[in-house]
């Protein structure tokens, strides 16, 4: 039984649907046959009867005369030894009179005239008692369960007086072939109907459930294979099969959305973490950096004389003001004072990669409808486009091209720089504006935590998509009119 | 002279046949009938009935010719009929009575057995088919209407056949010249029977004529039926029939019926 619960659809709608088919043809069939049972039967009780009255009337005659010849003819007449319907001929045929005893029959060794049938016992015995007990002029239809016979018989009534009976013994099984044949007959024509229909439902069920094993098999795709599942081919019906299709749809979206927005708050919630950490670090590195420079100041103007001193002195000089370089590029602030940035700000980046670009073969491209100045830092704003573009040319490939966006409304302004080089594989994205990654061998892999990071005060969004000959970056950066 | 005979022989002449013999073959009967019309030169029909007694009333009436009866009805009305010919069966104007019993009755060897049984006589008019057992049983000693438990008549000595081979009757009485020609046309139907008792010889069952037959008429009828063997249809006919011709006889071939029939009558 497990087994068979555990069954696919894809089997078990279809085997359902023969079973029903099958059920339905077996039990038209029996309903077929039954019917046609009961007709021949009825058809045989009635010839019986028929037959019976015809002879009892026939009789009379001979049996008030005593006349056993003719009454012997008369049976022999009534049988038909090329009978197209052998069920319809009486095996036996017995004449008795008012006491039961034999006056003729068609078997006269089994019968011989004169002795008692009921002397026989069995089936015959009943009979009488079952004469005894009906009315003299009645016809009857008795079937005797142990017997291969049944009888029919009627009554020989001569002026409202009983002479005796005619009974008519039929076979049972003269009946069986007739009754073998109409099976068969039956069978036949289910078996035709059968063929007919099987391939039909067969089609039909697999069809009712292929919807059902496509939603099945989306489902245990998720949450592991997300994607998959969302282009499952689902049916698109109207029916509650289609509903459930949808709806499953709508879950598998809404699942990715979420999955999307973890996602993406991960990375958030880290590179604030970062942020957060190294604004920290760097403030307490600038603290006493200060002090020492000034210290190492103070010392070259009044106390300068040693020359190896000088030497030392000025080489930590250097090494605290790259530290301090280093230190101020991860400290990111924002100027709230600044100029507006202008179009012409946009002319002064392209001048300033121009070099760059020549020296890599790139074609730096410009799309910028902007016509007048927007209310943002215009410092903050070049630094972003300036980290970008060399970035990009960088990456783009030797002759390749950059192509920069830039369009502002609805207070917002929006940018994309893109490259045709290789895309960022899919492990560095989520590292991608974390300090110190790089791409690349040269540089501290500072220029996207610096963009990243003004964007973030800013109050705007960045995001990259990178497919292979196409890597945007993209930024949004709302604005207040004045 | 030459009128009478003229509307005398346009006339038919009526034959009366009765079931003891062979009469269920009407084509046989067709060809004999032609055969006939044209020895005589004048119609010829057959007159069938369902017995002897019917038969005999026709022509002891005069309503038809001649008639093929048996010679038990001939003794009875031998000063009223006119004897016209005799078949001869193997060669003799004689035939015998046999008693038959079911092939399966081992037991019975003779009339005396059948005590109690159901018996199946042929006509109450017939010699062979129930003056001869009557007689027998006479002779015994024994009432002929109480030895058999049952009797009845099939009023035909090939239905005694049948009804003794298919058990309705313990035993019967049968022509034994219809015996032995189912015998040979239809062994089937004797196979089922068994022969007991064989009586001694009577007289062949006769033609007769109607009492007031001219004897011109009469002697011709007869010279036709003798001379039938000399004829090649003739002989074939009675081939069929079994029978080897015919003799005109002598009424005193019957003188045996005659007494059997006043032992009987006495008792």
């Amino acid at each position: 039984m497990i087994v068979l619960a555990d069954l696919s659809l894809r089997w078990k709608i279809p085997l359902r649907v023969m079973g029903a088919v099958l059920g339905t043809a077996l039990a038209v069939t029996a309903a077929l046959v039954t019917r046609e049972y009961d007709e021949m039967r009825q058809n045989l009780d009635a010839h019986g009867k028929s037959l019976a009255r015809v002879l009892a009337n026939t009789l009379v005659t001979p049996v008030l005369h005593d006349d056993i010849w003719r009454a012997y003819e008369i049976l022999q007449s009534a049988r038909d030894p090329t009978a197209i319907a052998p069920e319809l001929q009486a095996d036996v045929v017995l004449v008795t009179d008012a006491d039961f005893n034999v006056f003729v029959s068609t078997r006269p060794k089994e019968f011989p005239i004169g002795s008692s049938p009921a002397s026989r016992g069995g089936v015959y015995g009943r009979l009488r008692a079952a004469l005894v007990k009906t009315k003299a002029t009645e016809q009857q239809v008795i079937e005797p369960a142990d017997s291969v016979h049944y009888f029919v018989m009627s009554p020989l009534v001569a002026d409202g007086v009983a002479l005796g009976h005619v009974i008519l013994g039929y076979s049972k099984i003269s009946f069986v072939p007739r009754f073998i044949g109409l099976v068969g007959q039956a069978a036949f024509v289910t078996l035709l109907v059968l063929v007919l229909i099987l391939p039909f439902s067969w089609f039909w069920a697999r069809r009712t459930g292929e919807p059902l094993v496509a939603l099945a098999d989306a489902m245990r795709r998720v949450p592991g294979d997300l994607e998959v599942a969302r282009l499952a081919d689902l049916p698109k019906s109207g029916d509650e099969i289609g509903q459930l299709g949808n709806a499953f749809r709508r879950m598998v979206g809404e699942l990715k959305h979420k999955q999307e927005l973890e996602d993406q708050m991960l990375v958030t919630e880290r590179l604030a973490a970062v942020g957060r950490m190294t604004a920290g670090i760097a403030h307490e590195i600038n603290n006493p950096l200060g002090g020492m420079l000034t210290a190492i100041k103070t010392y070259q103007r009044h106390g300068a004389g040693d020359p190896l001193a000088n030497q030392t002195l000025s080489l930590l000089e250097r090494g605290l003001t790259q530290i301090r370089h280093t230190v101020a590029a991860l400290l990111v602030e924002t100027k709230l004072q600044d100029r507006p940035f202008e179009p012409a700000d946009i002319d002064d980046l392209l001048i300033l990669v121009e070099a760059e670009a020549r020296a890599r073969s790139v074609t730096v491209v410009t799309e910028s409808p902007l016509q007048r100045a927007l209310p943002l830092p215009a410092t903050l704003l070049r630094q972003i486009l300036l980290n970008l573009l060399l970035n990009a040319i960088a990456a783009a490939d030797e002759g390749g091209r950059v192509r920069l966006g830039i369009n502002s409304g609805d207070g917002m302004l929006r940018f994309s720089v893109c490259n045709d080089g290789k895309h960022i594989p899919d492990e560095q994205m989520a590292y991608l504006f974390e300090p110190f990654v790089s791409g690349r061998e040269k540089g501290y892999g500072l220029g996207l935590w610096v963009v990243y990071q003004i964007v973030q005060q800013l109050n705007g969004g960045l995001s990259v998509d990178s497919e292979p000959g196409c890597t945007t970056f993209s930024a949004e950066i709302p604005y207040v009119e004045n | 002279m030459p009128l009478l005979p003229v509307r005398a022989e346009t006339s038919v002449l009526r034959i009366g046949l009765t079931p003891v013999f062979l009469d269920d073959q009407l084509s046989f009967l067709t060809r004999w009938r032609l055969w006939l019309e044209r020895r005589l030169k004048r119609p010829v029909a057959f007159v069938q009935r369902g017995n002897y007694r019917e038969v005999l009333d026709l022509v002891r009436g005069g309503k038809i010719d001649f008639a093929w009866v048996c010679g038990y009805p001939y003794v009875r009305y031998r000063h009223e009929l006119r004897l016209v010919a005799v078949p001869l069966w193997r060669g003799r104007p004689y035939y015998q009575s046999y008693i038959i019993v079911p092939a399966d009755d081992g037991h019975s060897s003779s009339l005396p057995d059948l005590r109690g049984k159901v018996f199946s006589y042929s006509d109450p008019d017939s010699n062979s088919g129930y003056l001869y057992p009557q007689y027998r049983l006479t002779t015994l000693g024994e009432n002929p209407t109480t030895f058999f438990s049952r009797n009845f008549f099939t009023w035909g000595h090939r239905k005694v056949v049948e009804a003794v081979g298919v058990g309705l009757a313990d035993g019967g009485a049968v022509d034994g010249y219809v015996w032995e020609t189912l015998a040979e046309t239809h062994p089937a139907l004797t196979r089922s029977t068994r022969v007991i008792e064989r009586s001694p010889e009577f007289g062949h069952p006769p033609f007769v004529a109607r009492p007031d037959m001219p004897a011109v008429e009469l002697q011709r009828f007869r010279a036709v039926l003798v001379d039938m063997p000399a004829d090649a249809e003739g002989a074939e006919l009675l081939h069929l029939l079994r029978l080897d011709g015919f003799v005109a006889g002598a009424p005193a071939l019957f003188d045996g019926i005659a007494r059997m029939a006043a032992k009987v009558r006495s008792t």
